[in-house]
């Protein structure tokens, strides 16, 4: 039947796409991945925001070529906190080093500390959310009670004394932002385990024998993920922020990294006069954490039309 | 949030559930059970992460029996649980050591400095609820409206701009250039004499003595870190205000209220603020716990001297017990915070009362 319809017309990409009756496997995850897309794409802050995020990706990646001077070494004689200049494009710092380019190599470790904080706990939020929602009973209380104790805290100044304890370093501050960041993800992934628990296909998967472990593993946490990448996002914004104020309290990143927010407690001192020092990197932690925010919102639209779309 | 989400499980589990008496017991049973987390995680922190505590009070250069004697006289030879436990009864007396740098017990120090930061974060809060709440009804009822695109956008770079970074940027703009407002600090050194502070809230104790001048000058302090702080907590609100006042708007009594000629200005901030009003106390609860929270960096940034600062400084010399102190006390006024939003939560809205 179809055969003979797609004789008579050739469809076009997009009718393929939109098919509501697709040929493959293939062209199923296609149609899917293309509403999703011009969903997103109607939004244009969204786009924005992803360009912002592909932006911070190439400059991390490219920061050897992309950078004019070297991070870290400077001309302490000729070149201390100078202006904005077509030699120096931003300016130079307290020890003669270019911002622009200290700038750049910072990006690759706001990225390093944003995707290491992602990888260590939306995996713990989501083992912990789906235990919990598939197992229920006592492990689910246990589990949630423990959540709701993290969720009540407040997360800096935990995350603070961490970091006292064990002290300053972008890795402990990564571990600190870690443990105090994983809560909301453990009730997203507990909320979508709650909605797929009784259906019919995971009774169908236990039916043929599949282990708990098993089900948890394949049949249910990828349903999980969607929402909580789209929440995971939205966190980036802040677990930039939390890491820049580490940074600003000197417990982050240590001297003479790059650290946006170790720079601008560097810059602090000559805030009065040269400006330039300490509103530059700053700008560039409003520039990203916005990107990471518009994009967030953008896929929280895009994934979940029946949710609020503000 | 977790409050919501409380409260529909409160309003499963059945009929006996809704006695008042009971509810008051299990917010003080949740309440419990988290601050015993709270010192169990400050325990983690200061006891177990520290390879040997006893080391980190008296330096790693000691003889063997300093060491020993200090690991008896906190006792620190004992097992982990009872040095739990004796951690628990100390933290139920306000008891959180010596500070290392003002020498003083923790909580007299925290006594001292704490309603700085209160004051610092009401004002805060006011600002934004002030402004916040306005501007979040008039984005909703201009939703996609040229208003609401700046609204959205005024909230959104709240949400992402560094607040100690954005700091620096207004001391520098309204007290180094224009000269607007005052720098660092809470109060000029020439009121340290004839100033008095009674409540430890300047602005109010000021007003208390009717001197005026000394008002003048604290106002000027406290204007430009209060109205940071009230950017952030404007960003929340109004994002939140906009939220509730939408889901108001479409309910068939906005229909009814319209159908029956009211004037708009009655329909929307007689009906349907006052409608939305139940969740956004909540709301503003919650900015405030957030702005506490946020003093920390604000603090260190305007020199406050609040309990951010206090913090920060112990930060700077090592000192654990004064972090650590600090620590329990915001995070227990976060969770009492959190805990009283959800009682004032169910207290507002009817529906919640028990029948």
């Amino acid at each position: 039947m179809t055969e003979a319809i797609s004789k008579e017309r050739p469809v076009s990409r997009r009718e393929w796409l939109m098919s509501d009756r697709p040929q493959s496997r293939m062209q199923a995850r296609l149609g899917r991945a293309y509403l999703v897309w011009s969903r997103f794409a109607s939004n244009r802050l969204a786009v924005v925001g992803l360009c912002i995020i592909i932006a911070l990706l190439l400059v991390a990646i490219f920061a050897g070529v992309l950078a004019p001077h070297s991070p870290v070494a400077g001309d302490l004689r000729n070149a201390r906190l100078l202006p904005p200049s077509s030699e120096y494009l931003l300016g130079t710092d307290d020890q003669g080093r270019d911002i622009l380019s200290r700038l750049i190599y910072g990006s690759r470790l706001t990225l390093y500390v944003v995707i290491l904080v992602a990888i260590i706990a939306a995996p713990i939020g989501l083992l912990v959310g789906t235990i919990s929602g598939y197992a229920g009973g006592w492990v689910d209380s246990v589990l949630m009670r423990i959540t709701d104790i993290f969720l009540a805290f407040p997360k800096l100044i935990l995350a603070l004394a961490f970091v006292a304890a064990l002290g300053p370093g972008i890795e402990n501050a990564v571990i600190a932002i870690a443990i105090t960041s994983w809560p909301p993800y453990a009730r997203i992934a507990r909320a979508e385990t709650l909605t797929v628990r009784n259906s019919d296909y995971i009774a169908a998967v236990r039916l043929m024998g599949a282990s708990p472990t098993r089900i948890v593993l394949r049949h249910i946490m990828p349903l999980c993920l969607s929402s909580l990448i789209v929440r995971v996002t939205l966190d980036m914004a802040g677990i930039i922020l939390t890491a820049a104020g580490l940074g600003f309290l000197g417990l982050g990143a240590q001297p003479p990294l790059p650290e946006w927010g170790a720079m601008i407690a560097s810059g602090r001192r000559f805030i009065m006069d040269q400006w330039w020092v300490a509103a530059a990197p700053g700008f560039a932690i409003l520039i990203v954490s916005l990107g990471f925010n518009l994009l967030g919102d953008g896929l929280r639209d895009a994934l979940d039309p029946r949710g609020n779309n503000q | 949030m977790s409050s919501t989400e409380q409260q529909l499980e409160s309003r499963r589990s059945g009929a006996w559930a809704s006695s008042f008496l009971w509810a008051t017991g299990r917010f003080i049973l949740i309440g419990a059970v988290t601050f015993l987390g709270l010192l169990a995680v400050t325990f983690f922190i200061g006891r177990v992460i520290p390879i040997d505590p006893a080391l980190a009070i008296v330096g790693d250069r000691a003889p063997a029996h300093v060491v020993e004697r200090v690991r008896e006289e906190y006792g620190l030879n004992l097992p982990i649980y009872q040095q739990f436990l004796i951690y628990i009864k100390d933290a139920l007396q306000g008891n959180f050591g010596n500070s290392v740098l003002t020498t003083n017990p923790v909580m007299t120090d925290i006594r001292r400095v704490f309603p700085a930061t209160m004051e610092l974060a009401t004002f805060g809060t006011l600002l934004g609820a002030l402004f916040g709440v306005p501007l979040g009804v008039l984005a909703a009822v201009k939703r996609g409206s040229i208003i609401d695109q700046i609204v959205r956008i005024i909230g959104l770079v709240g949400y992402s701009v560094p607040i100690f970074w954005l700091g620096l940027l207004a001391l520098l703009v309204f007290y180094a250039k224009l000269g607007w407002t005052s720098g660092p600090g809470r109060i000029d050194v020439v009121y340290e004499y004839t100033f008095t502070p009674i409540t430890g809230f300047y602005l109010l104790d000021a007003i208390l003595q009717g001197n005026w001048e000394a008002f003048r000058n604290i106002f000027s302090f406290i204007i430009l870190p209060a109205s940071l702080l009230g950017y952030f907590s404007l960003a929340y609100i109004s994002r939140m205000t906009r939220s509730f006042m939408l889901n108001e708007l479409e309910q068939e009594y906005i229909v009814a209220a319209r159908a029956k000629g009211l004037s708009e200005t009655r329909i929307i901030w007689g009906h349907a603020l006052r409608n939305a009003a139940v969740p956004l106390v909540t709301v503003i609860a919650l900015s405030y716990a957030g702005l506490l929270e946020g003093s920390v960096l604000t603090e260190t940034v305007f020199s406050w001297p609040g309990l951010g600062l206090y913090i920060t400084n112990s930060l700077q010399n090592a000192d654990m017990n004064a972090v650590l102190g600090g620590t329990i006390i915001i995070g227990t006024v976060f969770v009492a915070i959190n805990l009283l939003s959800d009682v004032l939560y169910r207290a507002l809205d009817p529906r919640t009362r028990p029948r």
